[in-house]
């Protein structure tokens, strides 16, 4: 606590003195300008120190210190925010989204070039994290947040602690299992295990990880996002993959719960701040850019996100909370990781479609399905399986058929009444 | 009526005629037009035909609404009945208790129930202090129906308790000069002239079920689709607008389709004894 009022105090101070950072393009008097102007940022929700616990209220240092008023609304999913973003309606400065979709909108052209010559602390950021896939000549984005997906555990619940994806498939965990409601991440998990790309452009091999899928309804996982919170700290579920900054705050609040990274690989991740397209306040998103990766305010960031930091000024800091936590920042190589790119649109309307698919399968009850994958029968899925109608549709069918033949016998057995009635 | 008093009326009405056009008919016509038309805004019957695959989900979301709606008329009507009976000050405490739980938002209710019902839920974690095994009732299809009864339920009791409460008591008084007891009064007087409420309520519970998408994520667990999932999907995740239009629109066609069929079929019939 003592750190944090001193993180808030060095920033006051860096607030009152407005002059201390220069930028070395855009000159003082570009900046002054700038007071009374507003910047619209929309970010994942829960993603910036706001003020809570005595901890630095980021937005609100930033409109002191450069008198531009910050608009900041959240969402909680890539798709949401891109669904948002082009449908129109909406104009925001900066986004915050994650690896894929920003090679996504790179592509369709709703990103603008940073200056970078306005962000000066950019050279805080580990060359790790620079020019990664997604934007290769990084002209595009700054990393904000980085983690990795893993297995959370609870270690009351399970008999022996997992290493593998494959223990959200293992029946003796039935009903007990959570399941990312996403659909990239979901397959990220089958993919995993089945050792594919997950980035594979072949639409075969999406088919056999919607396979694989469908198949893990027969342990019947209940599909959450961040619901996860609630459910793991409750002792609601055994395990559920989720990502690793998130584990450590669920830690905090119940201590039986465990985290592993599975050793057929995880997905790795990078959430970057970015500049949109037609910005009108583009300058002071800079700003706000350069702002965030101030060592200090990045420090508060971090520690209220809990997520890793690609800034060496946090992560190399030795008061930082998470300072060499093996968890946020294992060794390099130590497993398999991947990164999401953007895939091709019809790879993504399969995979939508696929997932549709996943969602509303409904396991028959004792078909020898379940070895499919488990039991070494080789991997040949009936192709189309799942559409069309199952055990449980034409059920459905038949109650609606026999509830409307009901109303019908009685719409009859009245007018024939009244017949006979008239008759009488 | 003279030449001044029908622009009047126009002129009045045209606030409303310019709100529907503006908010209901111009998005029907969007939906259509994005059933009918791929990404590019091609005129195609792709988006309708994959609608195949759905049909399962459109059965279970059917089923589960019928199921709803008639638990929702079980519970409303006889309370519907007892609030009637009482003196209005009473009539008015009850009708604002029933109406109660809608002052607060319905996300925040069906995110309670998740609350209540789950293993280590409130229920369950009393049912252990004496001494009762836990029930499973989240992730059941029984818990989203639960869920779509509670908050549905006074879209039921309302119509039905103010057709009732207008009811002439001069028939009922009638009925029972003419011998009838408790039970003959109500199933031959008081439910064939409170049918219209009936079937407002009917329809007013039915359509929400039906089109519902968060109680069944919430409380069914994600682990089964009803088809207000499915379009929720296909706007948030997808960014499909075709197939969620068409989906839609099948939708509504068959919400249309059924309250026709109901309403020709109690419509003419009404004051006639069940």
């Amino acid at each position: 606590m003592k750190k944090r009022i001193a993180c808030a105090l060095i920033a006051l101070v860096i607030a009152l003195a407005p002059c201390t950072v220069a930028s070395a393009a855009a000159s003082q008097s570009d900046i002054e300008a700038l007071r009374g102007t507003k910047l619209y940022v929309y970010n994942w929700g829960e993603y910036i120190s706001d003020g809570e616990d005595g901890a630095l209220d980021v937005n609100k240092a930033f409109e002191e210190k450069y008198g531009i008023e910050v608009i900041y609304d959240t969402y909680d999913t890539n798709e949401v925010m891109y669904s948002k973003l082009k449908s129109g309606g909406v104009s925001y400065d900066v986004v915050i989204p994650s690896d894929y979709m920003i090679e996504r909108m790179i592509a369709e052209d709703m990103l603008e070039k940073i200056d970078f010559s306005n962000v000066p602390n950019y050279k805080y950021i580990s060359e790790k994290y620079r020019n990664l896939a997604h934007d290769p000549t990084n002209e595009y984005s700054v990393p904000y947040t980085v983690g990795m997906v893993g297995l959370i555990y609870n270690t009351k619940m399970v008999e022996e602690a997992p290493d593998s994806w494959t223990a959200l498939w293992d029946e003796r965990y039935t009903g007990n299992i959570l399941m990312i409601n996403n659909p990239r991440d979901a397959f990220a998990i089958a993919q995993s295990i089945l050792g594919m790309d997950y980035n594979n452009e072949s639409p075969a091999s999406w088919r056999v990880a919607a396979e694989l899928l469908k198949e893990q309804k027969s342990v019947s996982p209940s599909y959450v996002n961040d619901e996860i919170f609630l459910k793991m700290e409750a002792g609601e579920a055994a395990l559920a993959p989720y990502f690793a900054g998130d584990f450590l705050t669920m830690y905090d609040n119940n201590p039986d719960l465990a985290f592993v990274y599975p050793k057929e690989g995880v997905n790795f991740f990078v959430d970057a701040i970015s500049i949109l397209k037609g910005a009108k306040n583009k300058l002071a998103a800079e700003l706000y850019i350069n702002f965030l990766l101030e060592p200090d305010v990045a420090l508060e960031n971090a520690e209220y996100i809990c997520y890793a930091s690609p800034h060496t000024e946090v992560y190399d800091n030795p008061d930082y909370t998470y300072y060499q936590n093996e968890i946020l920042y294992p060794e390099d190589g130590k497993f398999k990781t991947q990164l999401f790119l953007n895939l091709s649109p019809e790879i993504l309307s399969l995979m939508s479609g696929l997932w549709d698919d996943v969602k509303n399968y409904v396991p028959s009850a004792g078909s020898g399905y379940r070895s499919l994958f488990f039991g070494g029968d080789g991997m040949n899925p009936s192709s189309g399986d799942g559409e069309g109608m199952t055990p449980e549709a034409k059920r459905y069918a038949l109650y609606i058929v026999i509830f409307i033949l009901i109303c019908l016998a009685y719409v009859v057995f009245r007018y024939a009444r009244k017949k006979y009635r008239e008759n009488v | 009526m003279n030449n001044r008093s029908v622009l009047k009326t126009k002129l009045v009405a045209s606030p409303y005629i310019v709100w529907s056009a503006l908010f209901i008919i111009a998005p029907l016509i969007f939906v259509v037009y994005y059933s009918f038309t791929d990404a590019a805004g091609n005129f195609t019957f792709d988006n309708i035909s994959a609608l195949v695959k759905y049909a399962p989900t459109f059965l279970r979301s059917i089923w589960f609404g019928i199921v709803a709606t008639l638990i929702c008329l079980v519970i409303a009507f006889p309370l519907a009945y007892i609030i009637s009976q009482k003196t209005e000050k009473i009539q008015r405490t009850l009708v604002m208790l029933v109406m109660l739980p809608m002052w607060m938002s319905f996300l925040i209710r069906t995110y309670s129930w998740m609350a209540l019902l789950q293993d280590t839920g409130i229920i369950n974690t009393m049912l252990g202090k004496i001494g009762i095994d836990p029930i499973h009732m989240i992730n059941t299809s029984g818990a989203v129906i639960l869920g779509m009864v509670y908050n549905f339920l006074p879209y039921m009791i309302m119509p039905i308790y103010s057709v009732m409460a207008k009811l002439d008591h001069s028939m009922i008084e009638a009925c029972q000069d003419l011998g009838g007891n408790r039970l003959t009064v109500i199933r031959r007087c008081i439910l064939p002239m409170s049918m219209p409420g009936v079937v407002s309520g009917i329809t007013m519970v039915f359509v929400p079920s039906v089109s519902t998408f968060y109680i069944s994520q919430k409380l069914g667990g994600g682990s089964f689709d009803l088809i207000g999932d499915v379009i929720e999907r296909q706007f948030q995740q997808s960014y499909n607008y075709n197939l969620g239009a068409s989906i839609s629109l099948v939708l509504m066609v068959l919400i249309l389709l059924s309250m026709a069929v109901m309403n020709r079929f109690t419509g003419d019939e009404e004051g006639m004894v069940i």
